[in-house]
């Protein structure tokens, strides 16, 4: 019921950005948000890549934004009001959106569509992600080191690929301090609910977790890992302002340079569709500074991304053994391929918890 | 810390913001009004009262702020069903709306702040017994007003006059206005107070539970404290075992997924609803054999009609 009514509203604040378009030579760009823009995760990123698009092509176009947009049906509608608005590049900036994108991108074929984390392609319609799995590796490495009690605690959303991919490179890095690192997994169910991540921070950490990791957005988890004096990871944002003493890091979401890249390739008529996965070498994610560790932590930590950045090192790399024991199907050769990282659903060995749903 | 006693502080902490949102609609329901605003009140207490709190640097302001919220948007709401008889469930509904709007437009600029939370209550020999004295004597003030609150709206209920005219309202408004007892200014009362325990509970969130502000961070608990109204059938008492009974099993199915216990974990998030669900429903038909709904529950009432 709610997400109608957001619907509706966003329907409403649609009509008057409408009305308030101007200058028709300009290139119009459009964006779909999940979230409110203030929610210092995944939004706020995203807007702040439309901040940087407009600091640098803001005389070449008009940019337009719908936030508060529920996932699904209603935001087919909300696409094709930004379409009827004359848009003419529009991204969509969650997973749920994917559907709906691509049924308005072929009702429309003369407009261009990026979908964010989806898979689903068109030839007007591209998709983009980042491998945030690698900063995960990182962290995990960090994490291992910093650990006194050797537990660590992470917070899960969803058990999607995504966040198990985000789990198992964590291990993997963890692993390659201490190979008897223990890892305890509380899946929240959802992506925003400051107080629920607070507790399932709480539970973790009176568990003997002493250091939190997450995979939700708000900075909950940080502040009550701050409070307690034990040291935790930002997500999406930086969040050190929550945990001064608590931030060892926080992967940053920079989708900047990528909508940059983007609107330039469409103002040259030079856009096609295609699938861009980038990581650390494309800067399409960035690791805050590193922080709260002592300078041979951190100097580990910058060697690792270096190594992650240059291709040197690949947290899939074979061979990787699930729980089961069992040695995975390398099917990209020296490393997991592109498709069994984006469907993983398997822990890998060393996780002692069941991942729900196997 | 001992493992049960934390897990004893975590519940306390999240159960006071339904129960205290839970009592107030409880009072606004027994005087026949069904405000299904809860959430809307309450998303605008949190941003009031994180915006009082962080501009003067006091929790008691802050909660005062979440307080006078919550009350300026049941006035609109009583303006509406009370004053010119508007559908209820509509305008609840539209107030839910409004307020998740308007308390990110209130809110944006506190987004990111930071405050100091609410002040541990620490009785310097009380609050160190071993288990229970933290849990007694070491809480926030509102996890005591929260139960002061519940205490004082039973006896007010069942032991005064006032309280039995309130009932009497919400059971046949006809018969309570032929007898001349003002039913609309008594209606609007308990809407207030509805508002005013929303605002509160709102304003706990960002006051003492995650200290900072985000839009929308209340979360659906308005609409579960609307929920915990129903299955206590409308009787305090029921709505304390319904509030920590929900506040329990949150918290437990998270330290049993920390323990990995091997139970699907989409499972475990709806335990809470579930239990919540089960117990109160057993517990109506133990008694009574039945819900006992306020008669005149969510029905339009024009006196010159």
């Amino acid at each position: 019921m709610r997400k109608t009514i957001l619907a509706a509203v966003a329907g409403l604040l649609l009509a008057g950005s409408i009305s308030a378009a101007s200058a028709a030579d300009k290139l119009k760009v459009g964006f779909i948000y999940l979230g409110p823009i203030g929610d210092l995760g995944w939004t706020y990123q995203h807007e702040q890549g439309r901040l940087a698009l407009v600091k640098e092509l803001g005389d070449q176009i008009e940019t337009t934004y719908l936030e508060n947009v529920p996932e699904g049906p209603d935001s087919e509608r909300a696409i094709e009001q930004l379409v009827r608005a004359g848009n003419k590049l529009i991204f969509t900036t969650s997973f749920g959106y994917m559907d709906p994108t691509l049924k308005v991108a072929k009702k429309y074929p003369n407009v261009h569509f990026e979908h964010a984390t989806g898979y689903k392609r068109a030839p007007n319609m591209s998709t983009y992600s980042a491998k945030w799995y690698q900063g995960r590796y990182i962290q995990g490495q960090i994490a291992a080191k910093m650990s006194k009690s050797g537990v660590l605690g992470y917070i899960g959303s969803f058990p999607i690929p995504e966040v198990v991919s985000g789990i198992n490179a964590t291990m993997l890095g963890a692993q390659a301090v201490n190979p008897n690192i223990k890892v305890k997994i509380i899946w929240v169910n959802t992506w925003f609910d400051p107080g629920k991540e607070a507790d399932a921070a709480k539970a973790l950490l009176d568990q003997g977790a002493d250091i939190i990791m997450q995979h939700t957005d708000s900075p909950a988890a940080m502040q009550i890992a701050s409070e307690r004096g034990k040291l935790a990871f930002g997500q999406d944002s930086e969040m050190i302002k929550f945990g001064p003493k608590a931030q060892l890091t926080s992967i940053l979401d920079t989708w900047g340079p990528y909508y940059i890249e983007r609107v330039k390739a469409e103002l040259a008529g030079t856009w096609k569709s295609e699938d861009s996965w980038g990581g650390l070498d494309s800067h399409m994610f960035a690791m805050a500074p590193y922080t709260n560790m002592p300078d041979d932590v951190k100097k580990a930590a910058e060697e690792t991304q270096a190594a992650i950045t240059s291709g040197k090192l690949h947290p899939f790399k074979c061979p990787i053994v699930g729980q089961d024991g069992k040695e995975v199907e390398c099917k990209g050769g020296a490393n997991l391929d592109a498709g069994q990282i984006l469907g993983m659903n398997f822990y890998v060995k060393g996780i002692d918890d069941k991942l729900p749903g196997k | 810390m001992l493992l049960v006693e934390a897990i004893i502080l975590s519940v306390l902490a999240a159960s006071t913001p339904l129960l205290i949102a839970a009592t107030g609609e409880l009072v606004t329901e027994r005087s026949g009004v069904l405000n299904l605003g809860v959430e809307g009140m309450m998303i605008m207490g949190a941003a009031c009262g994180f915006a009082g709190a962080w501009l003067t640097g006091s929790t008691i302001i802050g909660a005062l702020c979440g307080i006078v919220a919550g009350i300026l948007m049941s006035l609109i709401f009583a303006l509406m069903t009370l004053g010119l008889a508007v559908n209820q469930v509509a305008t609840g509904l539209a107030l839910t709306i409004l307020g998740v709007g308007l308390s990110g437009l209130i809110g944006a600029g506190f987004v990111g702040e930071r405050i100091a939370p609410a002040a541990h209550l620490d009785l310097p020999v009380l609050t160190n017994i071993p288990l229970v004295g933290r849990v007694v004597f070491g809480e926030d003030g509102l996890v005591y007003v929260s139960l002061a609150l519940i205490i004082g709206v039973w006896w007010f209920l069942y032991r005064t006059r006032p309280g039995l005219i309130l009932r009497a309202c919400g059971d046949n408004h006809v018969s309570a206005h032929a007898l001349g007892y003002p039913v609309l200014r008594i209606r609007t009362f308990a809407v207030m107070f509805g508002g005013a325990c929303a605002g509160l509970a709102g304003a706990y969130l960002p006051l003492a539970y995650t200290p900072f502000f985000i839009p929308g961070m209340t979360a659906g608990r308005g609409w579960i404290a609307l929920a915990l109204v129903v299955f206590s059938s409308w009787r305090p008492g029921r709505l304390v075992v319904g509030a920590y009974l929900f506040g329990a099993v949150t918290i437990l199915q998270l330290h049993a997924q920390g323990w990995g216990i091997g139970v699907p974990s989409q499972f475990m998030s709806a335990l809470p609803y579930l239990a919540t669900v089960i117990v109160l429903v057993l517990l109506s038909r133990a008694r009574t054999g039945g819900s006992t709904a306020p008669a005149a529950l969510g029905t339009v009432f024009v006196p010159d009609r």
